[in-house]
């Protein structure tokens, strides 16, 4: 049989299906057992099938059609034949069975892996794909998947099977007659593989086509405010029809291809049936050309001339719909082989006390004091040095694109303890800086240190640990008030939480809520305010009791009246932690023990409240922008 | 249910109606075959026809299939239009239809669920729709022509059918009713599932900065497991059906074997009839089987289809059918009367509580007032985002209900809170303001929200892509995108929802000011946390948990109302200054 072939323009090539292939192979692993199972029951399955068969002929040539029927005997015979049977009922039910604990088992482990996966990614996977773009991959492409295990897989061992035995018998037959039916069965095959070709090209044009139309879909209905201000609804209707028509296109020649394989191939099996009778009686009614068979022979062969074409359907269409699973499988490795963020840190965070002499030493339960934890390759030492919250930035250049610099030349200087502002114009670079810290990207040129640690060296989880952010987009999760509390530390009791809350000023605003602590918050809070947002993530910070805490425009949307009242909390938040303030409402810094003025990524002035006032530079002016009027 | 889904066929009726007849016309072939097989070999190779016969004979069978294949190819081609077509109708159906929503019906059904029943049930409910066209008139076709043909040759022997098709069906029909509750649970817990990953995407930084990447793994790793048992459990109701199917096909086949054997012992029956007899019987049990197919199909794709239905269905809240289609919003005033609003309908504590106001064309008016003060609640009502739950909003001396929303909206500019853009260039975006607009009118419209310095500064300038949501500008160059983008408009009434919060205090002040120079006329509502923002407008409103407080305007208030004191001496550090 010729190798259908798959290579397709723009598509994957046949390379790519056999390494897809074995990877979900290699996701039937952890099943094994139970899939080696299932081959066996199907094989038993169809070979109980083809049995079953043979068997009626077997029953009317030996207990009907004899000079002395006994219907006992034959009675006896049928009950055998019934049990065997029912043996094949009880495979296939079991099969069944098996096959969808294996099929529902490797969907969960393909969406785990996939969300695992995700989680790893680094902050600029997030920020190049649309989210429904991602989505569909855990919609549509696991669904093609799923089809593919539960049918495809089993109807094609099982056709395959049936087709063996089929030819086998052909050939014991009439190997001459065999040969005509190899004939057909190569148009067969390549028509199988010719329309396969234009199917699979459209599947994933389909598949590509329906990602984004889901795309379209998750950004719009998210976004439906923003729409209806514009009263954007009719142009918003028209693109979707855009791109929706597209889809149709792909998914209509797709659907084409993998329809019109099962009339083709019945209909060739029919013609292959009329050929084969034609010649079968062209040779048994005409002995000198040689080829000898008699009618008995042909009326069989005739007979299982009409069984050979319905597998040889099946494989194809089965086939076909492995083409769709493969090209959603492509979609879903693809993320699985979206590098991860590289993290080779190796110093870790850990708890830590300190001994009568003043020595460092780890320990196991929390205990307020923390230390970064330094092995040595060289000589396997292993070294500890107190966490204080210094950071260095040592003339850091960044940009997120090539040639679009976004921090220039940033030297500064946090010592552990203090009070850092950032200010400056939108766009200068402050939120960047920010982004650096944690390393949601990393720094090219210059370097970020860390009580003297370059942050290159820190592992990531335990970077991001020492470091307590209050980013200005607040998002909180499905779950109740308490539970988005919590998400700044899972083992907090549920006092610590209201403590969190009340530092933070958002205690009074839960405990009107309907059920309090315990309200429920959906869709990202919509049934709060913005500023009772900023007012829960604050507490989520606060709770975390991080050693450093950055505050990116975290109260922006906070009324100043509130601001006032939670200054306290914040000031005590802040008390003996290096805090790095990022802000442009210049009340909240003005005690702030070093300030930078940025501008366009550079910074221009540093120093605090009253000696950059002094200096009447930029600082000034931005200070007396708020001031003029009064 | 079937009705309104019935609407959806439109431009492919013509398709869909084609196809069973291109089937019923395969099919017709299809029953008819056997009858030029039986007669090739009882004629031409058993009986006396010889090689000529067989060649006719076979010829005509060439023929037939031909044929056959050209009907089926059609159909194949006319059924996948008329399927795929129909699908597109209903997602962009539903798509219109969401977008027409109010955000109390999105509220109702939840973002993540609505797009669940866009993609998904959409395609549950393709499949099926292919299936039945293609399925529905052969099967039954197959079925009828073989009970005729298994009758003609022993009615007695018949009588297995009588037994075997109700059990089967019955037994399809009871897969089929366990199943369909549990499919519905099955595509609800798809909507968490949903939920949990759009939720992580959104969140992702959140996510990272708490290093909870394991705990949102384990989160989704209970609800994928809770989808792999509802899974399981809908799916193995259905298992059974091929066994079942199987079963009766052999109790039937040895049935037939054994009253047959009877018949033919007595002389009753010969054995050519009796195979054939069991080939019919086979073919019979096969329809049975693919119409039960059908059936467990139907059972599937109803749970989706009833969720498309749904959506198509919900009563929109908020139209303008009752509008005046000549109505326009003639100048910019605004009025509220005695409004009292509430986001849940029934619910007893108003959000916005009797609210009384009335604001000139052309004034600039500032919002103060608290965290939760109802400052976002109350602008919203002004371009009829929600619906007031008692009073009435007038704008341009009509209650806004008399507007058509378009004309209102128009009108009505809104920078939000929440700034969303959409993945596509600067260009593309500011474009919603203003489809028509110039490139000058949109250069314009940067330099008056002072954006344009910016924009130019990038490499791409206007054409530079933003990713969803904007993710590569800062937060304060998104919200100058977002006024410019609402700027275009041209509006009467420009409402900015803390729209400068991220906008540093100088280039805040630019704004405003670049806003009085080219905008005069224009009514402007400012909600803002900086005094500064707004101390210079007509008119300041002071809100407190619902309820306006007072009004005046900067030094009216400074003397008069303590709260508005309050959020000024928080910001202004004159006495400071003064000892500076």
């Amino acid at each position: 049989m010729p190798k259908p072939k798959m290579k397709m323009k723009g598509g994957a090539g046949p390379a790519n299906f056999r390494k897809t292939i074995k990877r979900i192979f290699g996701l039937l692993r952890p099943f094994r057992g139970l899939f080696a199972l299932v081959v066996v029951f199907i094989i038993l399955g169809s070979i109980i099938n083809v049995a079953g068969t043979f068997f009626i002929r077997t029953v009317i040539d030996d207990y009907i059609e004899i000079d002395n029927p006994d219907l006992k005997r034959f009675a006896l015979a049928l009950l055998v034949m019934g049990s065997i049977y029912l043996m094949g009922v009880i495979t296939t039910f079991v099969y069944q069975r098996i096959m969808l604990t294996i099929s529902a088992g490797i969907l969960h482990k393909v969406r785990y892996d996939m969300f695992a996966h995700l989680q790893k990614l680094p902050i600029k996977y997030y920020d190049t794909h649309t989210h429904g773009e991602i989505m569909s991959r855990f919609t549509n492409d696991t669904d093609t998947m799923r089809e593919m295990m539960s049918n495809a897989i089993p109807q094609l061992i099982n056709s395959s099977i049936t087709l063996v035995a089929v030819i086998t018998g052909m050939i014991i037959f009439s190997p001459a007659l065999t040969g005509i039916v190899f004939l057909v069965i190569i148009i067969m095959v390549a028509f199988v593989s010719r329309i396969g070709k234009i199917s699979g090209k459209y599947f994933v044009k389909q598949q590509k086509s329906l990602g984004e139309v889901d795309g379209y879909i998750e950004e719009l209905i998210t976004g439906q405010k923003v729409v209806k201000v514009f009263c954007y609804e009719d142009t918003v209707k028209q693109r979707f029809g855009k791109i929706n028509q597209e889809l149709r296109h792909n998914a209509t020649t797709a659907s084409t291809a993998a329809n019109i394989l099962m009339p083709i191939m019945g209909n060739l099996s029919h013609i292959l049936y009329a050929l084969i009778a034609i010649v079968g009686s062209l040779f048994a009614l005409n002995p000198q050309l040689g080829v000898t068979i008699t009618t008995g022979t042909l009326i069989t062969f005739l007979l299982l001339t009409r069984t050979v074409s319905n597998p040889i359907t099946q494989i194809g269409q089965q086939l076909n719909n492995v083409l769709v699973a493969l090209a959603g499988a492509e979609r879903i490795f693809e993320i699985m082989d979206e590098k991860e963020e590289v993290d080779d840190g190796y110093v870790t965070l850990v708890n830590a006390r300190i001994d009568e002499s003043g020595n460092i030493l780890e320990s196991v339960e929390r205990t307020g004091v923390w230390a970064w934890k330094h092995p040595h390759k060289a000589d396997g030492t292993v070294t500890y040095k107190l966490l204080e919250g210094k950071v260095t930035f040592d003339n850091v250049l960044f940009g997120y694109e090539e040639n679009r610099v976004v921090l220039n030349n940033i030297s500064l200087y946090a010592k552990p303890g203090q009070k850092v502002a950032l200010v400056g114009s939108t766009g200068a670079g402050k939120t960047t800086i920010n982004n650096l810290i944690n390393r949601f990207y990393d720094v090219p040129d210059g370097k970020i240190r860390y009580d003297d640690i370059n942050i290159n060296k820190i592992k990531k989880a335990d970077l991001r640990r020492s470091l307590g952010i209050v980013l200005q987009d607040t998002n909180l999760f499905t779950g109740t008030v308490m539970d988005n509390i919590r998400y700044g530390r899972l083992d907090a009791t549920d006092e610590e939480c209201i403590e969190a809350a009340k530092l933070a000023n958002a205690d009074s605003f839960i405990t009107r809520l309907p059920e309090g602590y315990s309200t429920r918050l959906t869709a990202n809070g919509a049934n709060l305010s913005q500023g009772q947002r900023q007012l829960l993530s604050i507490a989520r910070a606060a709770i975390a009791d991080p050693p450093v805490l950055i505050l990116d425009e975290a109260t922006s949307s906070i009324d100043t009246r509130t601001e006032k009242l939670i200054e306290k909390g914040m000031d005590k938040l802040m008390e003996g932690r290096t805090t790095f303030v990022i802000a442009h409402r210049l009340s909240t810094i003005r005690n702030a023990d070093a300030i930078m003025v940025m501008e366009n990524g550079e910074i221009i002035e540093r120093g605090n409240h009253d000696s950059l006032l002094a200096q009447k530079g930029k600082y000034y002016e931005l200070y007396m922008g708020l001031l003029e009027l009064s | 249910m079937i009705k309104k889904l019935v609407s959806f066929t439109k431009g492919y009726t013509f398709y869909a109606v084609i196809t069973p007849i291109l089937v019923m016309l395969e099919v017709s072939m299809e029953v008819t075959l056997p009858f030029v097989i039986s007669k090739i070999i009882d004629v031409g190779i058993n009986g006396d026809g010889g090689t000529p016969y067989v060649l006719k004979m076979g010829l005509i069978m060439v023929a037939m299939a031909v044929f056959s294949l050209i009907m089926g190819g059609l159909a194949g081609r006319t059924c996948s239009v008329a399927a795929v077509g129909f699908s597109t109708n209903l997602r962009g159906g539903l798509f219109a239809k969401v977008q027409d929503f109010s955000f109390a019906n999105t509220d109702k059904f939840t973002t993540s669920s609505l797009v669940t029943r866009l993609t998904t049930d959409v395609n549950n409910v393709q499949m099926s729709y292919m299936m039945l066209l293609r399925m529905l008139v052969r099967s039954p076709m197959m079925l009828i022509t073989a009970t005729i043909m298994a009758m003609n040759i022993n009615l007695k022997l018949s009588v297995v059918f009588l037994v075997a098709i109700p059990f089967l069906g019955g037994a399809i029909a009871l897969c089929g009713g366990f199943a369909y509750p549990r499919f519905i649970k099955m595509l609800k817990r798809y909507d968490l599932i949903n939920e949990n990953v759009q939720e992580d995407l959104a969140a992702i930084r959140v996510v990272k900065t708490f290093v909870r990447e394991n705990h949102e793994t384990e989160k989704f790793r209970k609800s994928s497991e809770d989808l792999r048992k509802m899974h399981i459990s809908a799916e193995k109701c259905l298992i059974f059906i091929m066994p079942v199917m199987m079963l009766t096909a052999y109790a039937c086949v040895l049935s037939i074997l054994y009253l047959g054997g009877g018949y033919i012992m007595k002389g009753a029956m010969t054995t050519g009839e009796l195979t054939s007899f069991l080939s019919y019987i086979m073919q019979i049990l096969m329809s049975l089987l693919m119409l039960g197919f059908i059936f467990v199909m139907v059972v599937m794709s109803r749970a989706s289809a009833t969720r498309i239905v749904e959506v198509l269905n919900e009563k929109i809240d908020i139209t303008d059918h009752d509008a005046d289609e000549s109505l326009t919003v003639e100048d910019g005033s605004i009025e509220f009367d005695n409004v009292n609003f509430a986001y849940a309908k029934g619910a007893e504590n108003f959000v916005l509580k009797n609210v009384n106001l009335k604001i000139k064309s052309g004034e600039t008016v500032g919002i103060v007032g608290g965290t939760g003060a109802s400052k976002t609640t109350f602008v919203q009502l002004i371009p009829r985002l929600y619906d007031v739950t008692e009073g009435q909003v007038r704008v341009g001396g009509h209650d806004v209900k008399n507007y058509k929303l378009d004309v209102l909206r128009g009108s009505v500019a809104m920078v939000l809170q929440k700034n969303v853009l959409f993945s596509g260039t600067i260009r593309e975006n500011l474009r919603w303001g203003d489809n028509d607009a110039t490139d000058e009118e949109i250069e314009n419209a940067c330099k008056t929200a002072c954006a344009y310095d910016f924009i130019e500064s990038f490499p791409d300038k206007f054409e530079t892509v933003l990713g969803q949501g904007g993710v590569n500008v800062s937060g304060g160059q998104k919200q100058r995108l977002c006024i410019a983008r609402a700027l275009l408009k041209k509006p009467r009434i420009m409402i900015l929802d803390d729209s400068t919060s991220a906008v540093d205090t100088a280039t805040d002040k630019k704004i405003r000011n670049e806003l009085k120079k080219n905008l005069a006329g224009m009514t402007t509502i400012i909600i803002a946390q900086r005094v500064a923002s707004i101390m210079d407008a007509d008119k300041i409103i002071v809100m407190d948990n619902g309820e306006i407080k007072d009004v005046g305007t900067h030094a009216e208030l400074l003397e008069r109302s303590e709260i508005y004191r309050d959020v000024y001496y928080s910001q202004t550090y004159v006495e400071e200054a003064k000892n500076a």
